[in-house]
């Protein structure tokens, strides 16, 4: 599956939060691909998941894939709550 | 190498908003050697241009730009404020630490937003930077 994170910029807290995301697949068995990047590139991309802080997901609401909204971008538990059954979901749907 | 530096930590300070608290926390940056001002103005620009996203958790924003805009090496700066700031954003204001990062090469803003992420998502750490008194302290919780 093909995973967007986005941020503001597309550089920083994006990657961090792709590399967060693909650890947490890894742990569980499942293989993501993906790319960050900022809000305006992210429009119209094709994926089948997108991963955003909240106040960018909002903006993000129009796109096709599901959008995942992160509040706090530090707290790996919360990725993982929101993160890990749609990843499942995914896999099984392939 | 030890990357926390006394020159780049300050308590309690006093910001009038939140570009005033970016750039306090940028200009830490630069007098420990870890940029150049004009990274300063990148990442007030990036604030100004793209909005609040720079705060990353509740009461905690982490101030970054590329590294190609003026970082000089792989740091970061410490900022808490006397008075919660607002940032404007809808759920992880008010602001209370500004942690500004520079990083070098083509991920070492990555390496050190992770190295940040370590510690200021840990609860416990975060809460103990928003009681401590002193560098000695803070230099017992940021150990990297």
């Amino acid at each position: 599956m093909y995973v967007l994170s986005v941020c503001g910029m597309g550089f920083g807290t994006s990657l961090m939060l792709l590399m967060e995301v693909q650890s947490i697949a890894k742990e569980h068995g499942y293989t993501v691909d993906g790319e960050a990047t900022d809000l305006g590139s992210a429009k119209g991309k094709s994926c089948d998941l997108i991963i955003a802080s909240s106040e960018i997901a909002a903006e993000l609401s129009d796109e096709a894939a599901p959008v995942i909204a992160i509040d706090n971008l530090l707290d790996k538990e919360e990725i993982k709550e929101k993160v890990l059954p749609m990843i499942k979901k995914l896999a099984q749907e392939g | 190498m030890k990357l926390l530096k006394e020159e780049a930590v300050r308590l309690d300070v006093q910001a009038l908003n939140a570009v005033d608290a970016i750039r306090i926390s940028g200009n830490l940056l630069v007098d420990a050697g870890y940029a150049e001002p004009r990274y300063v103005d990148a990442m007030l620009k990036g604030f100004l241009e793209v909005g609040p996203y720079i705060v990353l958790a509740p009461g905690i924003a982490i101030p970054h730009a590329r590294p190609e805009n003026g970082a000089l090496a792989s740091g970061f700066s410490l900022v808490r404020l006397a008075t919660p700031i607002e940032f404007g954003h809808d759920k992880n204001d008010p602001v209370k630490l500004v942690c500004a990062i520079t990083g070098v090469g083509s991920n070492g803003h990555i390496e050190m937003l992770q190295k940040v992420a370590g510690i200021l998502g840990d609860k416990d750490k975060h809460q103990q930077l928003l009681e401590v008194q002193n560098f000695e302290d803070i230099s017992k919780i940021i150990t990297f």
